[in-house]
Protein backbone atom coordinates (compact mmCIF):
# COMPACT_ATOMS: atom_id res chain seq x y z
CA UNK A 1 0.00 0.00 0.00
CA UNK A 2 1.13 3.56 -0.59
CA UNK A 3 2.39 5.69 1.99
CA UNK A 4 0.22 9.15 1.61
CA UNK A 5 -0.02 10.37 4.79
CA UNK A 6 1.76 13.50 6.12
CA UNK A 7 3.45 14.32 3.06
CA UNK A 8 3.18 18.16 1.65
CA UNK A 9 4.53 18.38 -1.98
CA UNK A 10 3.69 22.40 -2.25
CA UNK A 11 7.06 24.22 -3.21
CA UNK A 12 5.52 27.96 -3.64
CA UNK A 13 8.25 28.36 -5.65
CA UNK A 14 7.75 25.47 -7.89
CA UNK A 15 6.70 26.12 -11.60
CA UNK A 16 3.54 24.67 -13.09
CA UNK A 17 5.71 21.82 -14.75
CA UNK A 18 7.55 20.95 -11.58
CA UNK A 19 5.13 20.40 -9.16
CA UNK A 20 2.76 17.30 -10.91
CA UNK A 21 6.08 15.91 -10.89
CA UNK A 22 6.57 16.02 -7.49
CA UNK A 23 3.06 15.57 -6.81
CA UNK A 24 3.42 11.87 -7.89
CA UNK A 25 7.14 11.66 -7.03
CA UNK A 26 8.32 11.02 -10.17
CA UNK A 27 6.11 7.83 -11.12
CA UNK A 28 4.97 8.34 -14.57
CA UNK A 29 2.90 5.10 -14.54
CA UNK A 30 -0.22 4.30 -12.83
CA UNK A 31 -0.68 0.78 -11.10
CA UNK A 32 -4.40 0.51 -12.35
CA UNK A 33 -4.99 0.93 -15.65
CA UNK A 34 -7.58 3.99 -16.22
CA UNK A 35 -9.17 5.67 -19.14
CA UNK A 36 -9.54 9.62 -19.54
CA UNK A 37 -13.27 8.89 -18.68
CA UNK A 38 -13.14 5.72 -16.48
CA UNK A 39 -15.54 6.64 -13.73
CA UNK A 40 -14.15 6.72 -9.81
CA UNK A 41 -16.21 7.25 -6.37
CA UNK A 42 -14.89 7.04 -2.79
CA UNK A 43 -15.53 3.93 -0.86
CA UNK A 44 -15.85 6.42 2.27
CA UNK A 45 -13.22 3.69 3.39
CA UNK A 46 -10.15 6.35 3.99
CA UNK A 47 -10.71 10.04 5.59
CA UNK A 48 -8.90 12.59 3.71
CA UNK A 49 -7.97 14.30 6.55
CA UNK A 50 -5.22 11.01 6.64
CA UNK A 51 -3.86 11.86 3.23
CA UNK A 52 -1.86 14.65 2.13
CA UNK A 53 -3.25 17.78 -0.23
CA UNK A 54 -3.33 16.31 -3.20
CA UNK A 55 -4.38 12.76 -2.89
CA UNK A 56 -7.11 14.26 0.10
CA UNK A 57 -8.17 16.86 -2.97
CA UNK A 58 -8.69 13.85 -5.28
CA UNK A 59 -10.34 11.88 -3.26
CA UNK A 60 -12.75 14.77 -2.00
CA UNK A 61 -13.51 15.47 -5.59
CA UNK A 62 -15.04 11.84 -6.24
CA UNK A 63 -17.92 11.42 -3.38
CA UNK A 64 -20.36 11.04 -6.33
CA UNK A 65 -19.33 9.14 -9.81
CA UNK A 66 -16.51 11.17 -11.75
CA UNK A 67 -14.89 10.65 -14.53
CA UNK A 68 -11.00 10.91 -14.72
CA UNK A 69 -10.82 13.47 -17.23
CA UNK A 70 -13.32 15.79 -15.08
CA UNK A 71 -10.87 15.27 -11.52
CA UNK A 72 -7.70 15.90 -14.08
CA UNK A 73 -9.19 19.49 -15.16
CA UNK A 74 -11.21 20.06 -11.69
CA UNK A 75 -7.43 19.35 -9.88
CA UNK A 76 -5.71 21.47 -12.89
CA UNK A 77 -2.97 18.75 -12.92
CA UNK A 78 -2.10 16.32 -16.25
CA UNK A 79 -4.32 13.42 -16.66
CA UNK A 80 -1.12 11.47 -16.32
CA UNK A 81 -0.16 12.63 -13.24
CA UNK A 82 -3.72 12.62 -12.25
CA UNK A 83 -4.29 8.99 -13.01
CA UNK A 84 -1.32 8.14 -10.68
CA UNK A 85 -3.10 9.70 -7.90
CA UNK A 86 -6.54 8.12 -8.74
CA UNK A 87 -4.52 4.59 -8.71
CA UNK A 88 -2.50 5.49 -5.48
CA UNK A 89 -6.20 6.00 -3.76
CA UNK A 90 -7.67 2.37 -5.57
CA UNK A 91 -4.54 1.29 -4.13
CA UNK A 92 -5.57 2.74 -1.03
CA UNK A 93 -8.54 1.55 -0.83
CA UNK A 94 -10.28 5.19 -1.07
CA UNK A 95 -11.66 4.89 -4.32
CA UNK A 96 -13.23 2.50 -6.55
CA UNK A 97 -12.73 2.33 -10.09
CA UNK A 98 -15.48 1.30 -12.67
CA UNK A 99 -15.15 0.59 -16.72
CA UNK A 100 -16.11 3.92 -18.72
CA UNK A 101 -19.52 3.91 -19.98
CA UNK A 102 -19.69 2.16 -23.13
CA UNK A 103 -19.31 3.64 -26.28
CA UNK A 104 -21.72 4.68 -28.48
CA UNK A 105 -22.33 2.83 -31.79
CA UNK A 106 -22.07 5.13 -34.67
CA UNK A 107 -24.55 2.72 -36.65
CA UNK A 108 -27.15 2.97 -34.22
CA UNK A 109 -30.36 4.77 -35.26
CA UNK A 110 -31.49 5.10 -31.66
CA UNK A 111 -28.69 7.13 -30.49
CA UNK A 112 -27.98 9.90 -33.00
CA UNK A 113 -32.25 10.25 -33.04
CA UNK A 114 -31.84 10.59 -29.12
CA UNK A 115 -28.97 12.88 -29.30
CA UNK A 116 -30.59 15.05 -31.72
CA UNK A 117 -33.42 15.24 -29.97
CA UNK A 118 -31.60 16.06 -26.66
CA UNK A 119 -29.78 18.69 -28.43
CA UNK A 120 -32.75 20.71 -29.74
CA UNK A 121 -34.35 19.96 -26.36
CA UNK A 122 -31.94 21.70 -24.46
CA UNK A 123 -30.71 24.93 -26.53
CA UNK B 1 -42.17 2.40 -26.59
CA UNK B 2 -43.13 3.95 -23.08
CA UNK B 3 -42.13 1.81 -20.41
CA UNK B 4 -39.92 -0.98 -19.79
CA UNK B 5 -40.04 -3.00 -16.57
CA UNK B 6 -37.01 -5.43 -17.77
CA UNK B 7 -34.25 -4.37 -15.13
CA UNK B 8 -31.21 -5.07 -17.55
CA UNK B 9 -32.94 -2.10 -19.66
CA UNK B 10 -32.26 0.18 -16.95
CA UNK B 11 -28.25 -0.31 -16.61
CA UNK B 12 -25.61 2.12 -17.50
CA UNK B 13 -26.10 4.97 -19.95
CA UNK B 14 -24.13 4.78 -23.37
CA UNK B 15 -21.56 7.95 -23.70
CA UNK B 16 -21.17 9.77 -26.87
CA UNK B 17 -17.58 11.15 -27.48
CA UNK B 18 -17.47 14.27 -29.82
CA UNK B 19 -14.00 15.91 -30.98
CA UNK B 20 -13.53 19.52 -31.43
CA UNK B 21 -10.94 20.36 -33.14
CA UNK B 22 -9.41 23.27 -35.08
CA UNK B 23 -6.42 25.52 -35.16
CA UNK B 24 -4.71 27.59 -32.39
CA UNK B 25 -7.16 30.19 -30.60
CA UNK B 26 -10.07 29.40 -33.02
CA UNK B 27 -12.53 28.50 -30.32
CA UNK B 28 -12.10 24.88 -28.88
CA UNK B 29 -12.28 26.09 -24.95
CA UNK B 30 -15.47 28.91 -25.86
CA UNK B 31 -17.34 26.07 -27.68
CA UNK B 32 -16.68 23.64 -25.66
CA UNK B 33 -18.37 25.97 -22.78
CA UNK B 34 -21.05 27.29 -24.33
CA UNK B 35 -22.86 23.62 -24.53
CA UNK B 36 -21.30 21.74 -21.18
CA UNK B 37 -23.55 21.21 -18.32
CA UNK B 38 -20.42 21.26 -15.96
CA UNK B 39 -17.98 24.42 -16.07
CA UNK B 40 -15.51 23.12 -18.87
CA UNK B 41 -12.41 21.76 -17.32
CA UNK B 42 -9.10 22.40 -18.92
CA UNK B 43 -6.08 20.05 -18.49
CA UNK B 44 -2.90 20.58 -18.43
CA UNK B 45 -1.02 18.10 -20.42
CA UNK B 46 2.79 17.69 -19.98
CA UNK B 47 4.27 15.94 -22.47
CA UNK B 48 8.07 14.75 -23.14
CA UNK B 49 9.31 15.66 -26.69
CA UNK B 50 12.42 14.65 -27.92
CA UNK B 51 14.34 17.59 -28.97
CA UNK B 52 14.18 18.42 -32.70
CA UNK B 53 17.24 18.85 -34.71
CA UNK B 54 19.91 17.09 -32.85
CA UNK B 55 21.04 13.87 -35.21
CA UNK B 56 22.95 12.74 -32.21
CA UNK B 57 21.23 9.17 -30.97
CA UNK B 58 23.05 9.99 -28.04
CA UNK B 59 20.62 12.91 -27.17
CA UNK B 60 17.79 11.22 -27.23
CA UNK B 61 17.77 11.67 -23.75
CA UNK B 62 17.59 15.60 -24.04
CA UNK B 63 13.97 15.86 -23.92
CA UNK B 64 12.02 19.06 -23.65
CA UNK B 65 8.75 19.57 -21.79
CA UNK B 66 5.95 21.21 -23.70
CA UNK B 67 2.66 22.11 -22.30
CA UNK B 68 -0.54 21.58 -24.29
CA UNK B 69 -4.39 21.89 -23.15
CA UNK B 70 -6.93 19.55 -23.33
CA UNK B 71 -11.18 20.85 -22.61
CA UNK B 72 -13.23 18.13 -21.18
CA UNK B 73 -17.44 19.10 -21.09
CA UNK B 74 -20.28 16.70 -20.44
CA UNK B 75 -23.81 17.04 -21.18
CA UNK B 76 -26.88 14.54 -19.74
CA UNK B 77 -28.79 13.90 -22.43
CA UNK B 78 -31.32 11.81 -20.47
CA UNK B 79 -30.85 7.77 -18.75
CA UNK B 80 -29.57 6.81 -21.52
CA UNK B 81 -26.84 9.02 -22.86
CA UNK B 82 -24.25 11.25 -21.85
CA UNK B 83 -22.40 12.91 -24.36
CA UNK B 84 -18.68 13.89 -23.89
CA UNK B 85 -17.06 16.63 -25.61
CA UNK B 86 -13.20 17.03 -25.94
CA UNK B 87 -11.58 19.73 -27.46
CA UNK B 88 -8.04 18.52 -28.78
CA UNK B 89 -5.04 20.76 -28.59
CA UNK B 90 -4.55 22.88 -31.38
CA UNK B 91 -1.01 21.86 -32.64
CA UNK B 92 -0.51 18.96 -35.09
CA UNK B 93 2.69 17.93 -33.39
CA UNK B 94 0.57 16.58 -30.72
CA UNK B 95 -1.06 13.77 -33.08
CA UNK B 96 -0.06 10.79 -30.25
CA UNK B 97 -2.27 12.52 -27.88
CA UNK B 98 -5.27 13.39 -30.84
CA UNK B 99 -5.19 9.57 -31.21
CA UNK B 100 -5.54 8.40 -27.47
CA UNK B 101 -8.15 11.14 -27.39
CA UNK B 102 -10.20 10.23 -30.34
CA UNK B 103 -10.61 6.25 -29.39
CA UNK B 104 -14.09 5.72 -29.77
CA UNK B 105 -15.01 9.00 -30.22
CA UNK B 106 -18.26 8.99 -32.93
CA UNK B 107 -17.44 11.94 -34.76
CA UNK B 108 -15.95 15.63 -34.79
CA UNK B 109 -16.62 19.66 -35.48
CA UNK B 110 -13.43 21.24 -36.74
CA UNK B 111 -13.66 25.00 -36.04
CA UNK B 112 -11.84 27.09 -38.30
CA UNK B 113 -11.12 31.24 -38.22
CA UNK B 114 -11.72 32.46 -42.00
CA UNK B 115 -8.40 34.47 -41.03
CA UNK B 116 -6.39 31.55 -40.82
CA UNK B 117 -8.13 28.81 -43.10
CA UNK B 118 -4.87 27.43 -43.40
CA UNK B 119 -5.03 26.06 -39.38
CA UNK B 120 -7.72 23.24 -39.78
CA UNK B 121 -5.79 21.51 -42.58
CA UNK B 122 -3.86 18.98 -40.14
CA UNK B 123 -7.48 18.58 -38.15
CA UNK B 124 -8.88 17.78 -41.18
CA UNK B 125 -5.95 15.45 -42.37
CA UNK B 126 -6.38 13.85 -39.39
CA UNK B 127 -10.33 12.59 -39.13
CA UNK B 128 -9.75 11.27 -42.79
CA UNK B 129 -7.10 9.30 -42.03
CA UNK B 130 -8.53 7.86 -38.88
CA UNK B 131 -11.98 8.10 -41.00
CA UNK B 132 -14.03 9.78 -38.14
CA UNK B 133 -16.64 11.80 -39.21
CA UNK B 134 -16.44 15.41 -39.01
CA UNK B 135 -17.97 18.96 -40.23
CA UNK B 136 -16.68 22.04 -40.43
CA UNK B 137 -17.67 25.37 -38.91
CA UNK B 138 -16.46 28.44 -39.54
CA UNK B 139 -16.22 30.91 -36.47
CA UNK B 140 -17.47 34.29 -36.70
CA UNK B 141 -14.60 36.78 -35.37
CA UNK B 142 -15.87 40.16 -36.17
CA UNK B 143 -12.57 41.79 -38.41
CA UNK B 144 -12.59 37.68 -40.37
CA UNK B 145 -12.95 38.24 -44.05
CA UNK B 146 -17.24 36.77 -44.96
CA UNK B 147 -16.70 33.84 -47.41
CA UNK B 148 -19.13 31.66 -49.35
CA UNK B 149 -19.44 28.32 -47.76
CA UNK B 150 -18.38 27.24 -51.25
CA UNK B 151 -15.54 29.34 -51.21
CA UNK B 152 -14.24 27.42 -47.98
CA UNK B 153 -15.47 24.06 -49.12
CA UNK B 154 -13.12 24.68 -52.18
CA UNK B 155 -10.11 26.34 -50.46
CA UNK B 156 -10.34 23.37 -47.64
CA UNK B 157 -10.86 20.86 -50.38
CA UNK B 158 -13.64 19.41 -48.98
CA UNK B 159 -15.41 16.55 -49.96
CA UNK B 160 -19.00 17.85 -50.84
CA UNK B 161 -21.07 15.43 -48.42
CA UNK B 162 -18.99 17.05 -45.65
CA UNK B 163 -21.25 19.92 -44.38
CA UNK B 164 -19.69 23.47 -43.97
CA UNK B 165 -21.42 25.46 -41.44
CA UNK B 166 -21.50 28.96 -39.89
CA UNK B 167 -21.43 29.47 -36.23
CA UNK B 168 -20.49 31.65 -33.38
CA UNK B 169 -18.54 29.75 -30.08
CA UNK B 170 -20.07 32.50 -27.83
CA UNK B 171 -23.46 31.41 -28.02
CA UNK B 172 -24.59 28.70 -26.62
CA UNK B 173 -27.50 27.99 -29.35
CA UNK B 174 -25.21 28.84 -32.22
CA UNK B 175 -22.33 26.06 -30.66
CA UNK B 176 -25.43 23.28 -30.07
CA UNK B 177 -26.90 24.25 -33.55
CA UNK B 178 -23.54 23.09 -35.06
CA UNK B 179 -23.53 19.34 -32.64
CA UNK B 180 -27.28 19.11 -34.63
CA UNK B 181 -26.12 19.68 -37.91
CA UNK B 182 -23.34 17.07 -36.86
CA UNK B 183 -25.72 14.71 -36.02
CA UNK B 184 -27.77 15.31 -38.83
CA UNK B 185 -25.05 14.47 -41.05
CA UNK B 186 -24.47 11.02 -39.06
CA UNK B 187 -27.87 10.47 -39.32
CA UNK B 188 -27.84 10.81 -43.18
CA UNK B 189 -24.58 8.80 -43.65
CA UNK B 190 -25.61 5.95 -41.21
CA UNK B 191 -29.30 5.54 -42.95
CA UNK B 192 -27.41 5.35 -46.53
CA UNK B 193 -25.12 2.85 -45.43
CA UNK B 194 -28.07 0.74 -43.74
CA UNK B 195 -29.71 1.11 -47.46
CA UNK B 196 -26.83 0.11 -49.47
CA UNK B 197 -26.46 -2.46 -47.10
CA UNK B 198 -30.30 -3.66 -47.78
CA UNK B 199 -29.68 -3.41 -51.59
CA UNK B 200 -26.76 -5.56 -50.78
CA UNK B 201 -28.32 -8.06 -49.07
CA UNK B 202 -31.14 -8.15 -51.73
CA UNK B 203 -28.70 -9.18 -54.41
CA UNK B 204 -27.70 -6.33 -56.25
N1 LIG C 1 -15.80 37.05 -32.17
C1 LIG C 1 -15.71 35.80 -31.76
N2 LIG C 1 -14.79 35.48 -30.83
C2 LIG C 1 -14.70 34.20 -30.42
C3 LIG C 1 -15.51 33.19 -30.98
N3 LIG C 1 -15.18 32.01 -30.40
C4 LIG C 1 -14.19 32.28 -29.54
N4 LIG C 1 -13.90 33.59 -29.53
C5 LIG C 1 -12.87 34.27 -28.75
O1 LIG C 1 -11.60 33.86 -29.24
C6 LIG C 1 -10.67 33.70 -28.17
C7 LIG C 1 -10.03 32.34 -28.21
O2 LIG C 1 -11.01 31.39 -27.91
P1 LIG C 1 -10.66 29.98 -27.19
O3 LIG C 1 -11.94 29.29 -26.96
O4 LIG C 1 -9.77 30.17 -26.04
O5 LIG C 1 -9.85 29.28 -28.36
P2 LIG C 1 -9.08 27.88 -28.30
O6 LIG C 1 -9.27 27.25 -29.62
O7 LIG C 1 -9.50 27.10 -27.12
O8 LIG C 1 -7.59 28.37 -28.13
P3 LIG C 1 -6.29 27.47 -27.78
O9 LIG C 1 -6.71 26.47 -26.76
O10 LIG C 1 -5.32 28.46 -27.22
O11 LIG C 1 -5.81 26.90 -29.05
C8 LIG C 1 -11.44 34.00 -26.90
O12 LIG C 1 -11.17 35.32 -26.52
C9 LIG C 1 -12.89 33.83 -27.29
O13 LIG C 1 -13.76 34.66 -26.54
C10 LIG C 1 -16.48 33.57 -31.96
O14 LIG C 1 -17.24 32.76 -32.49
N5 LIG C 1 -16.53 34.86 -32.31
MG1 LIG D 1 -8.32 26.26 -25.59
Amino acid sequence: MPRLEEEQWYDDDAGRLVRPFLVTRGRTAPTVELDLLSLVQSTGAVEPTKLDLDHAHALQLCTMKISVAEVAGLMRLPATVTKVLLADLIDAGALLAHEPLPAADPEDLKMLEALLHGLQQRF
Amino acid sequence: MAYNNDSDSRSAPVGIKLLIAGGFGVGKTTFVGAVSEITPVTTEETLTVASIGTDDLRDIKDKTTTTVAMDFGRLTLDDSYVLYLFGMPGQERFWSMWNEMSDGALAAVVLTDTRRLGDCFSAIDFFEHRRIPFIVALNSFDDAPVYEIAEVRAALDLPSHVPVVHCDARESRSSAQVLVSLVRYLLTSATHMSRSTTSLGAGQ
